[in-house]
């Protein structure tokens, strides 16, 4: 657009007067620039001087033509704002920028005018060098058109000069990138991942009980420690050993042989819960007819002992434990002189019924047995084949400890009474046995083997008979029991099978003190009295039981008739008058000398199949409860009615002292002496 | 070990037991005779009540120790037998 040239206008003219202009021309937008040429509307100056009037130019008076309007010229561009506000983000409000951008560009050209020394430039004549350098040597053809051949030469080296020149032009307009990339190796990864350490996540807590056990083992090791110092080296193995068993328990968690005692706890608690009403029994059971019944009594059943190997076996011997009360032990063999096999040895407890304990299989039938006093894991047992043997339950042996053997000086009849005595002088366990063969033997545990002693033969009569070629042989009776004095160490009893009781003494070993006919037949069982010194108990199978004084052997005391063989007897721990006996018929009867000396208190049958013979009886020592053992091979436990076991009353303060001896005795002196006057009369 | 295996199967075939099981001393079952899922809930429970009966019977007196635990319900009752290492565990109908 070529500059107009902008003429100014006297007022009235249409450059000035813009509000009177304004509204006859049309709408101006607001890019344009009132300075513009704008005159399009201006016929004044398209026709030069002539004054056109449009028609709806404003009519002003003469007055109003001459005043003058005062216009500023100024620098500013109209068409700039005059209040910008902008967001200022530092103040965070909007403020008003102070001085905006007069500046109106009206027209813009981007010229290629450069520099002659700039780089460019040089870069650009030097590529133009090449050029002028021909077109020079155009011209200089064309100058010296003549001097053709001469100039050549000069237009070749010109021609040749520059080319050495020649640099590598960066063409600025033609720019070509070129790029070019390495070739990337594939990745290619790998990794390893060690192995996280073990860990084991430990936690614990600190108790009271946690402290003191730690104590404990602490003061373990140090006593461990201070007898490993005391003694041989070779402990030290044995001492690796438990270490080694220590890792072993650590690394074989699964061994259930481990859990032996609490599995014999839950059995028990099992059988406990099974057989719950007779534990109640056994504690609290009170027979209340007793008040009403005054000389009369029962038996209550309680638990049933059997064991499904010794099903086919008599019970030939019970014997109570005398430490742990519960405990019992039981001997199974025969009785039949035909039906001869093994035998048991069965160790039960009250609190398992289902299950002995112990058991121990013999080869022949045990025939008595007997715990010792003070050491209650050995047990003495007689065998029918005539040994005597001697078990401890200690050591996990299946068989006795000690055997006596054929040379060793055994029975050669069945031994049907084993007891144990007090420890000899050199504190050798000290045991006796009584068998058929006649023999009292005394048997002595020296080391490993059992060393006999004779104590007494049982001879028949006191002379000798005369045998077949003239000999003079000794007859010798069969012994079938026997029974130590409590207090008189020396003194004992043999019953025999010919139904005498001999009364002897340790120390003679070839006379008796004293011999009783007792029974017509053989005396199965003889005991004495716990309390009483003088009075014993004999029972036999011509279905009599008799109390004797031994000091006056030649009458009983008492008889009582029980109208079938009896099997045994024995008396009550807890009192001098009380006794019990079980006969052939399945019947145990229970006397009370005190309430009644003619009549059993109580006489109760107690097998299940009639017929069954009862053949041994135990009182337990604690309890109000007695064993009764029959030939099928059960073990029945029963308790006393209030009216079986009586005592004295106590005075209050005296409760807890225990069984009054004195009394006792007295009681039955008392009863004895009411017998005992007829009998003396009867003497005289 | 042949007594072990012995008493338990006696306590096994007893009348009224419904079961027994094994427990470790970490509560992890060893030997059952019930089935996986009542086992494993029976011996994370029962262990976790037995270490605590444990711990209040010690705290009482450091010199006692917990012989067992019966845990008698309306249908059955539990009997629990702690030992060092282990914890058996039977379940018996006492009613039966």
């Amino acid at each position: 657009m070529a500059p107009k040239a902008k003429s100014v206008k006297p007022p009235g003219s249409t450059i000035g007067a813009k509000p009177s202009k304004m509204k006859g021309r049309p709408k101006i937008r607001d890019d344009d620039d009132m300075t513009e040429i704008g005159d399009l509307g201006d016929d004044s100056y398209v026709h030069g001087k002539t004054l056109v009037k449009p028609d709806d130019q404003l009519d002003l008076s003469e007055v109003e033509l001459k005043e003058e309007f005062t216009r500023i010229l100024t620098a500013n561009n109209p068409h700039a704002p005059q209040n910008i506000v902008r967001f200022n983000f530092k103040e965070r409000t909007y403020k008003q920028t102070s001085s905006v951008e007069q500046i109106a560009i009206h027209f813009a050209l981007d010229g290629n005018m450069l520099h002659k020394d700039s780089d460019e430039a040089r870069r650009q004549r030097a590529k133009a060098g090449m050029g002028e350098s021909k077109s020079e040597a155009a011209l200089s053809e064309a100058g010296e058109e003549e001097g053709g051949e001469g100039e050549d030469g000069e237009k070749e080296e010109v021609v040749e000069a520059p080319p050495p020149k020649k640099e590598s032009l960066r063409n600025q307009f033609n720019f070509s990138e070129r790029a070019s990339q390495t070739f990337n190796n594939p990745y290619r990864e790998r990794g390893t991942a060690t192995e996280p350490p073990p860990r084991a996540n430990f936690s614990s807590t600190a108790n009271q009980w946690e402290i003191y056990d730690a104590y404990y083992e602490d003061l373990q090791k140090q006593e461990k420690a201070k007898d490993k110092t005391k003694q041989i080296p070779t402990y030290r193995k044995e001492d690796d050993k438990t270490k080694k068993k220590l890792v072993a328990m650590e690394t074989a968690s699964d061994d259930i042989s481990r859990v032996t005692r609490a599995a014999k706890i839950v059995e028990r608690m099992v059988n406990q819960n099974t057989f719950d009403d007779i534990a109640q029994d056994f504690s609290y059971f009170e027979d209340a007819s007793d008040e009403f019944r005054d000389q009369e009594g029962t038996l209550l059943p309680l638990w049933k002992f059997s064991y499904d190997k010794a099903k086919r076996l008599a019970v030939t011997s019970i014997c109570w434990n005398p430490k742990y009360f519960d405990m019992f032990v039981v001997g199974h063999g025969s009785y039949d002189f035909t039906k001869q096999g093994r035998g048991m040895l069965l160790f039960y407890t009250l609190k398992n019924p289902s299950h002995p304990e112990y058991i121990y299989s013999t080869e022949s039938g045990v025939m008595c047995l007997d715990i010792h006093p003070i050491y209650q894991y050995l047990v003495c047992v007689g065998f029918y084949d005539g040994s005597v043997g001697v078990f401890n339950t200690q050591e996990k042996r299946p068989g006795p400890v000690y055997k006596s053997t054929a040379k060793s000086g055994k029975h050669t009849d069945p031994v049907w009474q084993v007891k144990w005595q007090k420890d000899d002088l050199d504190n050798n366990l000290n045991l006796y046995s009584v068998s058929s063969d006649g023999r009292v033997v005394s048997w002595t545990l020296v080391k490993d083997e059992l060393i006999y002693a004779d104590v007494i033969k049982l001879t028949v009569d006191d002379l000798p008979t005369e045998g077949p070629d003239g000999t003079q042989l000794q007859l010798l009776g069969c012994g079938t029991s026997f029974d130590f004095h409590k207090k008189i160490d020396y003194l004992f009893l043999v019953g025999t099978e010919e139904g005498k009781i001999h009364k002897c003494s340790k120390a003679y070993s070839s006379q008796f003190l004293d011999t009783i006919d007792a029974h017509h037949m053989a005396v199965d069982a003889v005991r004495w009295n716990p309390f009483h010194p003088d009075i014993f108990i004999s029972c036999s199978a011509d279905w009599t039981v008799k109390i004797w004084d031994h000091n006056y052997g030649n009458q009983a005391m008492f008889t009582f008739d029980l109208n079938s063989a009896v099997g045994d007897v024995a008396w009550a721990p807890f009192s001098s008058t009380v006794f019990a006996a079980v006969t052939a018929d399945g019947k145990v009867h229970v006397f009370d000398l005190n309430i009644n000396k003619y009549e059993a208190l109580c006489e109760q049958s107690v097998v299940q199949k009639k017929k069954t013979k009862l053949t041994h009886i135990e009182f337990n020592p604690r309890h109000m409860i007695i064993c009764v053992g029959d030939e099928r091979g059960y073990v029945t436990s029963l308790k006393l009615s209030p009216n079986l076991r009586k005592v004295p009353k106590k005075k209050k303060g005296e409760e807890n002292v225990g069984i009054d001896h004195e009394i006792e005795i007295a009681k039955l002196d008392k009863i004895l002496s009411l017998v005992r006057e007829p009998d003396n009369k009867e003497k005289k | 070990m042949s007594e072990v295996e012995e008493t338990i199967k006696r306590i096994q075939s007893h009348k009224g037991v419904l079961g027994i099981i094994v427990v470790n001393s970490e509560g992890i079952p060893i030997r059952t005779s019930l089935d996986n899922s009542t086992t494993v809930q029976y011996a994370g429970l029962i262990h976790q009540l037995t270490m605590k009966a444990r711990s209040t019977v010690r705290d009482i007196d450091p010199q006692n120790d917990l012989t067992f635990l019966r845990l008698r319900s309306k249908k059955h009752e539990i009997m629990v037998a702690p030992d060092k290492e282990y914890l058996l565990i039977v379940i018996q109908n006492p009613s039966e």
